[in-house]
């Protein structure tokens, strides 16, 4: 029971983008479309779930002192594991979501999950914390993906349902902006009531 | 010339936070006031023309000689946390008012993509080292003036009745997107 709580905290009550506000840049950068939003999610949540659960285990052998520089270090080889697997197995959207694959490392939800959960808790429970972040993020990647690509270019997961473009501007860096901050203060006026 | 465009492109064109959307954190987080704009913009600057010469050599003389040029993501982010960190203690030796200045913005670098991210475009993009410098201190000058331009708008935002829902983040983002917007307009100039 208190796994299952701890899974479904990160979608909802801590939801990594959408209430934390971590994170953001892959978010703006990759969430164009469903499937690259989706992408870069699932790419994410293999590397918090990677280095929370070998965090988890060596809690109790890396130095209070450097700590931080080790769970870099632990997260950046998870990082160069899914670089590596993208680029042999899925070309294009490695290609699409460039430079943004090796910023992982540097997605504050990754050191921010491994040093406020997992150097505190049990393997089991980071793992599932891990997993829980990770596909709350996915999430909100994949409804801002949505939202993106219906709107700007009239599309569902490729799928075009009106002729012609739509508002490219969603498709580009401003509507990325406008798309997060309204879905923010929705979930902040949801929070509310 | 080549390094004018190198410039122009990355000031306006290809504005790091306002057109390609790295560095958005500290962007967000210390957007509040002009002057932690500018120490955060000053601090950025700095250890990134730091970071891309260093990363430039490690690259050449060590990853692409060992061909371990696969541990790069590895290499570059250990460099760069141990470069803040000497860059702190350097200046809070030699230089009391810039590390007041400074000091509270630098530990907050090593997370900031910005700095990671040039390191690993300067390799992408084939630069020189010249061209890495030119092209991270240009990316630096863009961050800090979309940092000072929303930081600007946001402290005339305080007198404004902005609904709760909107408080803070959202309505910054709000804002980013109409500069960003506004920075499209300069889409063109180069061809």
């Amino acid at each position: 029971m208190n796994q299952l709580k701890n899974f479904t905290n990160g979608f909802f009550r801590e939801n990594p983008i959408l209430v934390l506000v971590l994170g953001t840049c892959p978010t703006l950068a990759t969430s164009s479309s469903v499937l690259n939003g989706l992408g870069m999610g699932i790419a994410t949540t293999f590397v918090l779930i990677g280095s929370n659960t070998v965090i988890a285990l060596l809690s109790g052998i890396i130095p209070d002192k450097v700590r931080i520089p080790a769970f870099v270090v632990i997260i950046a080889s998870f990082v160069t594991i899914v670089d590596l697997v993208m680029q042999a197995y899925t070309p294009s959207l490695y290609e699409t979501l460039g430079i943004f694959i090796p910023l992982i490392v540097v997605n504050c939800i990754v050191l921010g999950r491994a040093e406020a959960f997992a150097s505190k808790n049990s393997v089991l429970s980071s793992f599932i914390d891990g997993a829980g972040m990770g596909l709350g993020f996915t999430m909100a990647l994949g409804i801002l993906g949505a939202f993106r690509e219906v709107v700007g270019s009239g599309a569902i997961l490729g799928h075009k349902f009106i002729k012609g473009d739509g508002i490219l501007v969603f498709i580009l860096a401003p509507g990325a902006f406008w798309a997060l901050g309204y879905l923010i203060a929705l979930v902040n006026r949801l929070k509310k009531s | 010339m080549e390094y004018i465009l190198i410039i122009i492109t990355a000031v306006f064109i290809n504005n790091v936070v306002l057109a390609q959307t790295i560095g958005i954190c500290p962007f967000l987080g210390v957007s509040n006031k002009i002057n932690n704009a500018l120490g955060m913009a000053g601090a950025v600057t700095f250890v990134i023309v730091l970071a891309t010469i260093v990363t430039y050599l490690i690259q050449i003389y060590v990853l692409n000689k060992l061909g371990l040029a696969f541990m790069q993501t590895i290499t570059f982010i250990l460099v760069i946390a141990a470069l803040v960190q000497i860059v702190e203690i350097i200046l809070k030796k030699i230089s009391r008012p810039l590390y007041q200045a400074l000091g509270i913005y630098l530990p907050l670098i090593t997370t900031n993509c910005a700095v990671l991210g040039v390191a690993i475009l300067v390799i992408k993009k084939n630069y020189n080292l010249l061209e890495g410098v030119v092209y991270g201190f240009s990316t630096a000058l863009g961050f800090g003036l979309a940092l000072i331009i929303l930081a600007g708008i946001r402290e005339q935002l305080e007198l404004a009745d902005i609904p709760d829902g909107m408080k803070g983040v959202p309505v910054s983002l709000v804002i980013a997107g109409i500069l960003s917007l506004a920075f499209m307009g300069f889409t063109g100039i180069v061809k």
